[in-house]
Parts: C-alpha cells; sequence; structure tokens
C-alpha cells in the first residue's frame, strides 16, 4: 500500500471513528454528564448556604470527575477528527513530498500510531488517573498521549521537510491528476465546503462579536451571586443564579459547538472534492452521497444551534445529521477501499525514486 | 506549482507544527496546573461562602475569573492555529479553482496566512494584557482570514476557466 493510501484509510478510519465515538457520547453520556455537574453545583451551593464546608468541598470533587471525563471525551473525539482531517491533507500532498516511498509509508505509520495514540491516551485518562505515575500532576495515560502527541509532531515536520526538498529541487512542480478532477460530485462538495465554512466563520464572529465578552461576565457574575447568596443565606439568590448558570452553559456550548462542526464539516467536504476520482462507485452514487453527506454537514450545526429553542427534537436531528455523515463517508470509505490502484499503478515508477514524474 | 499554492501549502504545514507545538507544551507543563487552580479558587469560593468569609470568597473568585479567562483562551490559540493551519492546506491544494490572477492569488495568500497567524496570536496575547491592542490584533486577523476566504469564495464561483491556472 502505497504512503498516499496509507494517509487516506487511516485519515478517513479516524474520522469514522471519531465521529461515531462523539455520536455515542452525545447520545448516552454529553446530556447526562452536564446534568450531574449541574446538580453537584447546586448541592455544594446549598451546603454553603447551609455553612458546611466540607460538603461544599466534596460537591466540588464531584464536579470536578465529571467535568474531567466530558472533557477528556470532548478532546478523544476532536483530536481523532483532527488528525483524521491532517492525515487527508498529507496524502493530497505525497506526490510533492520529496522523499523515497519507504521513507513516505514510514512516516505514515508513524503519523498514524500517533494519531491513534494520542486520543486512546487521553480517553484513559479519567480512568487511569495519577496511579504509579512517575510525575506528581500527570499520570501514564497522559504521557502516553503526549507521546502520541509528539509522534504527529515528528512526521508532519518530516513531510513539511520533505515538500520544502521537493519545491527546492522542482519548482515548477507536477500536476497531479488526482486534483485535476472537476466531476460534479466533486464540484458539489468544493462549492458546498467553502459555504459551510464561510457559514462558519460568520457565525463564529458574529458570536465573539456580539455574545463571548457578555457570557463570559454573566458566567463570573452569576457564580459570585451564588456564592454571596450562600454567604448572606439567600436562597432565592442561589436557587435563580443556578437556574441562570446551567441555561447559559448550555448558550455557550450550543454556540461553540455549531461555530466548530460547520468549519470542520466544511474542510471535510472540501478535502473529500479531491478525492472523488478514488471512490469507485457509479456516478450516481457519488452524486447522491455527496449530497448527503452536505446534507448531514448543514442540518448538524443549525440544529445544534436550535437545541436551546427545541430541546431534545432539536438534538435528536442534529444526531440523525450526524449519522447522515458518518453514512456517506463509510461509503466513500467502501469506494476509496474498491479502488483498483490504477492511480498509485501508473505512479509507482515515481515513487521508486521518490521523484515524482 | 504557483507561488501562491506554495505558500498557502507549506505555510499551512509550518502552522500546524506551530500550532501542535504549542497543544503540546502546553498539555505536558501548563494544562493540569490551570485547571487545578480553576476548580480549587471556585471551590474556594464557596468554601468561604460557607464559612461566611466574604473577603476570602471575592479573592477566591477573583483567581477563578483570571484563571478561567486565561484558561479558554490558551485552549482557543491552540484550536484555531491547527484550524485555521488545515484550512490553509486544504485552500492551497484547491487554490487552482480560484479564477483570478496569480497576482491577486498571491495577495489572498498572504492575507490569509497572515490572518492565520496573527487572529490566534491575539487572542494569546489577551492572557498577558486586558487592553483594547490584543482584542484589536485578533479583530484584524479574523477580518484578514474571513475577508480572503471570501474573495477566494467568488474566484471559484465566478468562473473564467480560461484564466484558471492549474500550477
Amino acid at each position: 500500500m502505497s504512503a498516499r493510501r496509507l494517509f487516506l484509510l487511516g485519515g478517513i478510519a479516524l474520522i469514522l471513528v471519531g465521529m461515531v465515538f462523539g455520536d455515542i457520547f452525545a447520545v448516552f453520556t454529553l446530556h447526562q454528564n452536564a446534568a450531574q455537574v449541574g446538580a453537584n453545583l447546586a448541592a455544594a451551593a446549598q451546603a454553603a448556604l447551609a455553612g458546611n464546608r466540607h460538603v461544599v468541598l466534596a460537591n466540588f470533587q464531584n464536579v470536578g470527575a465529571f467535568l474531567e471525563n466530558r472533557g477528556t471525551k470532548v478532546d478523544t473525539h476532536v483530536h481523532m477528527i483532527d488528525f483524521g482531517y491532517l492525515a487527508l491533507l498529507l496524502a493530497i500532498l505525497q506526490p510533492w513530498v520529496g522523499l523515497p516511498e519507504n521513507s513516505r509509508k514510514r512516516i505514515a505509520w508513524i503519523f498514524l500510531a500517533g494519531a491513534w495514540l494520542l486520543p486512546v491516551g487521553v480517553y484513559l485518562i479519567h480512568y487511569v488517573g495519577l496511579a504509579r505515575s512517575p510525575v506528581r500532576t500527570i499520570g501514564w495515560a497522559s504521557i502516553a498521549a503526549d507521546f502520541g502527541g509528539l509522534l504527529v509532531l515528528i512526521a508532519t515536520l518530516a513531510c513539511l521537510f520533505g515538500l520544502w526538498a521537493y519545491f527546492r529541487r522542482e519548482p515548477a512542480g507536477l500536476a497531479d491528476k488526482l486534483l485535476a478532477d472537476r466531476s460534479t460530485e466533486g464540484r458539489m462538495l468544493f462549492a458546498g465546503g467553502i459555504a459551510l465554512v464561510l457559514l462558519g466563520f460568520f457565525h463564529g464572529a458574529y458570536y465573539a462579536a456580539a455574545d463571548l465578552y457578555k457570557h463570559e461576565a454573566r458566567d463570573f457574575s452569576l457564580l459570585a451571586q451564588m456564592s454571596a447568596g450562600a454567604a448572606a443565606g439567600a436562597r432565592v439568590v442561589v436557587n435563580n443564579a443556578l437556574t441562570d448558570y446551567g441555561q447559559l452553559q448550555g448558550a455557550k456550548a450550543v454556540n461553540i459547538a455549531a461555530h466548530a462542526h460547520s468549519i470542520e464539516f466544511g474542510l471535510l467536504a472540501i478535502m473529500m472534492s479531491f478525492f472523488q476520482p478514488y471512490v469507485s462507485l457509479r456516478a450516481s452514487w457519488k452524486r447522491r452521497w455527496a449530497g448527503v453527506l452536505l446534507l448531514g454537514s448543514f442540518l448538524l450545526p443549525v440544529c445544534v444551534l436550535l437545541e436551546m429553542k427545541y430541546g431534545l427534537v432539536a438534538g435528536g436531528v442534529a444526531d440523525f445529521a450526524g449519522l447522515l455523515i458518518i453514512f456517506a463517508l463509510l461509503a466513500m470509505w467502501i469506494g476509496i477501499l474498491r479502488h483498483t490502484g490504477e492511480l498509485d499503478a501508473s505512479r509507482r515508477p515515481m515513487s521508486e525514486s521518490g521523484v515524482p514524474q | 506549482m504557483s507561488s501562491s499554492r506554495r505558500l498557502l501549502i507549506i505555510g499551512g504545514i509550518a502552522l500546524a507544527v506551530w500550532g501542535m507545538t504549542y497543544g503540546l507544551w502546553y498539555a505536558v507543563f501548563a494544562e493540569h496546573q490551570a485547571l487545578d487552580n480553576v476548580g480549587a479558587s471556585l471551590a474556594g469560593s464557596f468554601a468561604a461562602a460557607a464559612d461566611r468569609n466574604p473577603a476570602a470568597m471575592e479573592a477566591s473568585l477573583d483567581r477563578y475569573r483570571e484563571g478561567k479567562y486565561i484558561y479558554d483562551r490558551q485552549v482557543d490559540v491552540h484550536g484555531h492555529w491547527i484550524g485555521l493551519a488545515m484550512l490553509l492546506i486544504v485552500l492551497g491544494i484547491g487554490f487552482d479553482r480560484v479564477n483570478f490572477s496569480e497576482r491577486f492569488k498571491l495577495f489572498l495568500a498572504l492575507g490569509l496566512l497572515m490572518g492565520a497567524v496573527v487572529f490566534p496570536l491575539g487572542v494569546l496575547l489577551q492572557t498577558i494584557g486586558h487592553g483594547p491592542l490584543p482584542r484589536a490584533i485578533a479583530i484584524a486577523g479574523s477580518a484578514f482570514v474571513v475577508a480572503a476566504l471570501l474573495a477566494a469564495a467568488v474566484g471559484v464561483v465566478a468562473g473564467d476557466p480560461s484564466r484558471t491556472s492549474t500550477g
């Protein structure tokens, strides 16, 4: 298997597993976890109201544990998908990496090893903790995750060096057949991807300008109201602040998630547009799957935003949109697996010498 | 390959490497300490409220506010540098579909690269000073990225195949 296909198949596999993990997490853990955090924060506020310091600290310990559980799972999901994206980009760039094919394959394996090790390590942080750790602040799972990150970093640096070496030798470069494709599904994905990225950018800019600082100030003021209300024995103030705090956390989460998902799915659509010649399916099915990918990519961030207004209905549609993206990506992945390898075969003589023709 | 594509691809990978190095440094040397600080100060403020000690409560809340403000931005910087780096690489790969002259495309590529570096840098500078300058730098950086991306999208849509360069 060529370095390009290693990066390509490994990258799509990372994205698929990351998305399935994200969907499972969203359905079975996210809301339950948020409820537990809220309940423990409320219990801490009530304990402060009652003047019971020990119960306050015990509840905050629980809040910390639940937040760590949530944070590490979000990080697992995000890093897996982002490394998948980076792998796809490095796959596209392989013809311009001026290193022998064997070295490029080794680099691809190092990248993929690190790209799997980091999210698995991050996932385990919550369960392994500091058990038998040689360091006071970070445990073995963190050390493994950091080592995974280092491997990805080294592999990416090696690709950067390869690109630099190639462009120094061949300033004019080569035209890659893969990028010359202008099929309907390729153009659909490219244009749809740019539109999604722009939507995500505009939403992010609007959120930063209109709400971000207000939300930060309100976060602090509500926590201040809770603790001051508790110190003054004002139960109503504490309860109101707790309710508003839960609403605020929800508003922050949906805005950030909608912004990030719109841009990430846009990038994914653009990347998949480049790989359409590798997808060995009938043209009509390629167009259908491209449409399904774009539909899911648009629907998911919009429904995430609507969750504050329409609750579980919008959440359910968002989860369904996530499934659409997973199915479309899976279909393309299977199409790539079916690909007979003619593009690679035509490039093989060049790969032996490491100098693309 | 054209200079604009090369600038976006090489610049994008260099920015991704930079963003990952920053993330690795942050995960090893700063993140756990920052989270401990945020959690402990919030718990401390509620414990002080239970003790009916308003001075300690306010001091803890101030520590929480500062710690959370810095933590959020440091994580954002890592995510935005790498996210924007991937956008630069993707655009670099597909930049031959943007139907403008090479000179204008080089100008767009420069704007994108500059914005992608400067926007998260402005966010990072907010952790050092709360004045208007870091915020202005972040806004300018994000404006560069959005404007250049919008122009690139116009270049893709306003198709004039005769002017498309395939370099």
